[in-house]
């Protein structure tokens, strides 16, 4: 099957190597049943399941909190993507990716950016967790009210993937990626990673 | 070079990052103003990220490097933003007010002006920088122009992590006798008369306010500035930053200074290798 821009569909970001490894994705035709006896719309968000984090392959744009809304009508579905930060240059990724994901389910396929409201860490849901957790990534620290210009002189304690230890210092609020900060933890010795409070 | 890459980065050019708004929910005199703010703190946003990106490999410390480059890709992304709301509200191109326009034509605040010097200048600059971004983020933050509204909500999540490391900085430097402590105060010394020019007053200000775009006039916010940081500054045994009100001359390049032509120089190389070249 070749789409009509002359892509190959099979090449995309969700199958290839922004994605965690799970096998041939079903095509629209041996999912054409179940999007028959269900809404397309919870269709459409079990598919954005198949969507992972380019920056951090094992977590759905689904569990990181960053699909905002899906809107389905005949032929047409519509998405949003709150970016996790700013200038994060994985949103064109996820959202190519999305693009490319949902083409089986309509003709017109829309995927925007929004800023309607911010992304926070709060907008990753249990499962979002778990997974960063068991990939060895502390979850983000529960979200503290501080004013504009507050100097935080109490920084946010991340527990440690690898050993559960409390006993962790920030080593650097800046990692690898915008979203994430450098920890060390104390008790088990091993540096690891957190997904930034926002 | 697969398919998939080859594909990518086109389409990131033909989307921008800023969700589509009417421009007519703007009057044409608050548009034209509104302009102006944004392109102040886009112009901010992207030297000063060019500057923090002159640290990448060669900062004092590995993790500084990391955090540099990071902050650096940070406020280029902000500018981006904030390059494309232009590019809406004035049917110019982002990708033009980024990189073809003359030295001259910038509009950041002479603050930014300087060139990276040492690690403590560069702390004390992006101290001053940050605090006083921080107060302006603040009176746009009930803005009531709604696109505006909602990336200043998230971009002054990010720019806490800002203000948090360069606090930690200005504690680190001040707190050790000799070297440290004499650079950093050399570097407050050669910047305190250029620290109020994020705050120089704007063309049609009074309109911004009378709008409700803009909380306060800039010389107000200058005020809630110097009292903001008075506080770190008295802590630390560092002298005030001092009295007076911002000058309207605080954006003005019309005779660019060399650090700024070379600077310029350096983040237009790629743009000028080939004109009109899109990837």
């Amino acid at each position: 099957m070749v789409a009509s821009d002359g892509r190959n569909p099979a090449v995309t970001p969700g199958a290839g190597r922004f994605a965690r490894s799970s096998g041939r994705r079903p095509t629209a035709k041996e999912t054409a049943p179940t999007i028959a006896t269900r809404p397309l719309e919870s269709a459409v968000w079990a598919a954005l399941h198949d969507v992972h984090d380019p920056e951090i392959p094992t977590i759905s744009v689904v569990d990181l909190g960053v699909v905002r809304t899906v809107e389905t009508e005949e032929g047409r579905v519509r998405v949003q993507l709150l970016p996790t930060f700013v200038g994060c240059p994985a949103i064109e990724v996820m959202r190519v990716a999305v693009e490319d994901r949902l083409s089986e389910f309509a003709d017109n396929v829309s995927v925007e950016i929004s800023f309607a409201e911010p992304w926070t860490s709060e907008r990753i849901t249990p499962e979002g967790r778990r997974v960063l957790r068991e990939s060895g990534f502390a979850p983000p620290a529960p979200q503290r009210r501080t004013s504009v210009l507050s100097v935080l002189p109490v920084l946010p304690v991340a527990e440690c993937p690898y050993c559960g230890s409390r006993n962790t210092t920030l080593e650097n609020a800046f990692g690898p990626t915008l979203c994430r900060a450098i920890y060390h933890c104390a008790d088990c010795r091993q540096p690891f990673e957190q997904f930034k409070e926002v | 070079m697969t398919t998939e890459e080859a594909r990518l980065p086109t389409r990131q050019l033909i989307q921008p990052d800023v969700p589509t708004f009417d421009r007519r929910t703007l009057k044409p005199e608050a548009r034209d103003a509104v302009t102006g703010l944004l392109l102040t703190m886009a112009d901010d946003e992207f030297v000063l990220g060019f500057w923090d990106s002159e640290w990448t490999g060669i900062a004092p410390l590995l993790e500084e490097d990391v955090a540099f480059s990071s902050l650096a890709q940070d406020e280029i992304g902000h500018a981006r933003v904030w390059y494309e709301m232009i590019a809406q509200l004035t049917g110019d191109g982002a990708d033009r007010l980024a990189f073809h326009r003359e030295p001259k034509e910038f509009r950041h605040a002479r603050l930014l002006d300087h060139p990276r010097t040492d690690w403590a200048f560069s702390i004390a600059r992006r101290w001053l920088y940050d605090t006083a971004d921080s107060v302006r983020l603040a009176a746009l933050a009930a803005s009531s122009f709604e696109p505006l509204r909602q990336i200043v909500g998230k971009v002054v999540r990010e720019e806490r992590y800002h203000l948090m490391h360069m606090d930690a900085w200005m504690r680190r430097l001040a707190g050790h006798d000799g070297e440290p402590r004499q650079r950093l105060e050399a570097a407050l010394a050669a910047l305190a008369p250029d620290a109020l020019s994020v705050f120089t007053p704007l063309p049609g200000e009074e309109r911004l306010i009378d709008a409700g775009l803009l909380s306060a006039p800039m010389a107000e916010l200058s005020d809630r500035w110097r009292s903001e940081v008075g506080g770190l500054l008295k802590e630390l045994g560092l002298p005030a930053m001092p009295d007076g009100r911002p000058s309207a001359d605080g954006r003005d390049h019309s005779n660019p200074s060399d650090s700024f032509r070379w600077l310029w120089g350096e983040f237009t190389s790629v743009a000028r290798l080939e004109e009109g070249v899109q990837w």
